[in-house]
């Protein structure tokens, strides 16, 4: 059992929770992804790390509420526990000395882009910041990311900020007025991912994308969680999640996310049914949020 | 030649489930021997001077001892026995094959009826979970030794190596990734062929011992096997099981709806899909479902797609019914509960739908010719003979590759060429200093008992090499 030391909701369908992890802190390192189970009826599912602190032994996720699972997680309070939390798993970032890095980042995709940043930073790399948002009530930690950052640029979707309403809009324009990138990272949303790997591509700059398949084991068991990449199979929970945003197939992988979108909402559905005063008494989250704003 | 007419060759059969009934529920197929059953069965063994049964057995159970217990109605004496050589025995009494093992070395099986080793095993293990009290009876009382030893993974080699030491005084650690213990027979092998709560029994047996099982704990990962020996383990012994899926490497395999068998298994066995949307997770079987292979995975995966409905379900394999490698059983249930057999076919590509699901296979026919490397005639695909068939599942059922993540994590031990742990097979020692290795990822896929067999040989030579290393 995992306990919850710390439950927030960032912004809606957004939260944050700090666990009881020691041994997983211990080892997690960028770029890595726990697989959870919440409950004994619960399935399987990866998130992301956002952070860890290996002396207090905690571990840090950032969610958005997408189906029965993640429901049921944000559902949970502070001094709950998590049935189970398996990690770290997957391969972590390569971290070197690129020169000039840009970190692109939307939603909970912030998480990881901050260790991310901190860890470039460390390796001598110039690290500039792109984050994007529907509009300014989705936006949260651009402060935090701000003060890891050489530079940090918002992108919001209602084009409130700046003139740009698209990460991808303000990468392209970054790489024509002549300014150099060596490495580009991708977390959060699968169209902030393609769109921006379609930026990239013509300058030839290596773009590293997060992907995040749907998973069973998440240790190369299963195989539900392949992706293909520069045509050949891959599995995301071991040979990633981590891969060259220029060669994967978005097309396969949108459409392997959305393998089970009937049966989600239905799970959905009645997990709400049978909860409505749980979700009632978690007053700061929307009384109902819709399955279809999945993200990709 | 007096002797030879008192011989009664007549085996009793097991009740099992109508086949019609069986195939809409996920119950036990195979209900066990009642106890006049046990006894008729049991009186049939002649107690050879040589028995023939003990040589074929991997951990060799006194068969013909705890057999004669159980015609003497000393049931506490007949788990004693058994107990002694095999700490689980209600699984192996199960998913052992015994037809190619004890009870093809018992001395009747020459005259055709030999003994039902396994449904005695079988009868003797459920009379024991049946009567608990007997169980802390003949717990005798454990000396730790005071040396410590880490097992990564809890199925049967983990499992069985695991009881082994702690009866030797060790105090055992199991390393388990997923978030049960019992590896393959949990996650793998299907609640009607093996219900989850013997597997269970058998876990706690090994608690019981004083073993302790952590969960959720991926070993390359949250820790590693050198960590493990700098940090106060005397020995690890690996037993992480077989790991990565075999795809078809065919056009269209990643279409939403193909499932490895490991998939569709762990959804059905591990999540309990069957239970949606009681149980979170999902699964998809439609119609029409396509199993590639023919071993008793295949077998498993395409009586699983029955019982959730299917109305077709195939087993397409590329050569015939002599080259399948299930155990005989195992067809034959297949067979009886309605599974289809498309013998001599092969796919060569998948066709989706704008979704990207999966709705057809395109097959063609195969002919036998000379024998390849594995001794079996080569299947040889017949120009001109492709057509399509309307499928809403496919599982390939084609084996496993090793896992690479124990391996990659550990200094200074040298693998096969096919990526399995370098392993010596008598003593399950490996490469390197202090590590032992056994079951599938010693030997590539293969069977629980042979697992079990690798996890008590690994066992004995731990405990010869610690306790001379004093």
């Amino acid at each position: 059992m995992y306990k919850i030391l710390k439950r927030e909701t960032l912004v809606p369908n957004t939260v944050y929770l700090k666990v009881e992890a020691p041994e997983i802190a211990r080892k997690a390192k960028p770029g890595q992804f726990v697989i959870l189970r919440v409950d004994e009826f619960g399935e399987r599912f990866p998130l992301s790390l956002t952070g860890w602190d290996k002396n207090e032994g905690t571990l840090e996720i950032l969610f958005l509420i997408m189906g029965r699972s993640t429901m049921k997680l944000s559902a949970l309070e502070e001094g709950d526990c998590i049935m189970d939390v398996v990690g770290p798993l997957g391969r972590p970032t390569e971290i070197e000395s690129y020169g000039n890095t840009m970190c692109v980042c939307s939603t909970y995709g912030v998480g990881p882009t901050i260790t991310l940043v901190k860890a470039l930073k460390e390796k001598g790399n110039r690290v500039v910041s792109v984050m994007e948002a529907k509009d300014e009530a989705y936006l949260f930690w651009e402060d935090r990311l701000e003060s890891v950052s050489d530079e940090t640029h918002v992108v919001l979707g209602d084009g409130s900020r700046g003139k740009h309403k698209q990460a991808s809009q303000f990468v392209k324009e970054y790489l024509e007025s002549g300014n150099k990138l060596d490495r580009v990272f991708i977390f959060g949303r699968v169209f902030t991912m393609i769109e921006c790997s379609e930026a990239t591509k013509p300058f030839g700059v290596k773009t590293i994308v997060g992907l995040t398949p749907i998973m069973v084991d998440g240790t190369g068991m299963c195989g539900c969680c392949r992706v293909s990449v520069g045509g050949e199979t891959k599995f995301a929970c071991v040979d990633g999640p981590e891969f060259d945003g220029h060669l994967v197939d978005w097309e396969l992988l949108i459409k392997r996310k959305r393998a089970y979108l009937i049966e989600e909402a239905r799970a959905f559905d009645l997990w709400q049914l049978g909860n409505l005063r749980r979700i009632a008494v978690l007053s700061e989250l929307p009384g109902r949020v819709s399955v279809v704003q999945k993200n990709g | 030649m007096a002797e030879k007419s008192k011989l009664n060759l007549n085996r009793v059969p097991i009740p099992k489930q109508a086949p019609e009934v069986r195939k809409k529920n996920f119950d036990e197929v195979a209900l066990g021997y009642a106890d006049e059953q046990a006894l008729e069965e049991a009186s049939r063994c002649i107690a050879c001077k040589k028995p023939g049964c003990k040589d074929g057995c991997p951990v060799n159970v006194d068969i013909p001892e705890f057999i004669k217990a159980v015609e003497e109605k000393d049931m506490p004496e007949a788990v004693r026995i058994l107990k002694n050589k095999n700490s689980l025995p209600g699984i192996c009494g199960r998913v052992c094959p015994q037809e190619t093992q004890c009870e093809m070395t018992c001395n009747l099986a020459k005259k055709g009826g030999p003994i039902a080793i396994g449904r005695l095993e079988r009868y003797v293990a459920d009379w024991e979970r049946a009567h608990p009290e007997i169980k802390e009876q003949q717990k005798g009382q454990i000396n730790l030794n005071g040396k410590k030893v880490a097992i990564v993974g809890s199925g049967p080699a983990g499992l069985t190596s695991a009881a082994d030491l702690a009866k030797l005084g060790y105090s055992v650690v199991i390393f388990e990734a997923l978030h049960v213990a019992g590896g393959v027979l949990m996650y793998g092998i299907p609640e009607f062929r093996l219900p989850k709560v013997i597997v269970q029994g058998e876990v706690d047996y090994v608690k019981s011992l004083g073993v302790e099982i952590k969960l959720n704990h991926v070993i390359g990962k949250i820790a590693t096997v050198d960590e493990f020996l700098k940090n106060g383990f005397d020995a690890v012994f690996l037993a992480p099981g077989a790991g990565a899926p075999m795809f078809l490497d065919i056009p269209g395999e990643n279409l939403s709806g193909i499932y490895s068998a490991n998939e569709f298994l762990t959804r059905t066995n591990l999540m309990k899909a069957y239970r949606f949307p009681e149980y979170d997770t999902p699964i998809q079987v439609g119609r029409r479902v396509a199993v590639f292979g023919a071993g008793n995975v295949a077998m498993d995966a395409s009586r699983c797609a029955l019982r959730f409905g299917a109305e077709e379900v195939y087993i397409i394999y590329r050569r015939s019914k002599a080259e399948m490698p299930a155990r005989l059983e195992e067809r034959e249930n297949a067979e009886e509960e309605g599974v289809i057999f498309k013998l001599l076919t092969n796919p060569s590509k998948f066709l989706g739908d704008e979704r990207g699901r999966v709705k057809a296979v395109e097959l063609h026919e195969m002919e036998l010719g000379e024998p390849d490397a594995s001794g079996r005639p080569r299947p040889i695909r017949k120009p001109g003979s492709e057509f399509i068939m309307e499928i809403d599942i496919a599982i390939p059922a084609l084996g496993t590759r090793p896992n690479p993540i124990i391996p990659s994590t550990t200094k200074g031990l040298e693998l096969t060429k096919w990526g399995t742990i370098l392993t010596d097979d008598a003593t399950g020692r490996t490469s390197k200093d202090r590590v032992w290795c056994g079951g599938d990822m010693a030997t590539g896929a293969a069977t629980v008992i042979s697992a079990m067999g690798a996890g008590r040989r690994a066992a004995t030579d731990i405990d010869t090499r610690l306790r001379n290393s004093n």
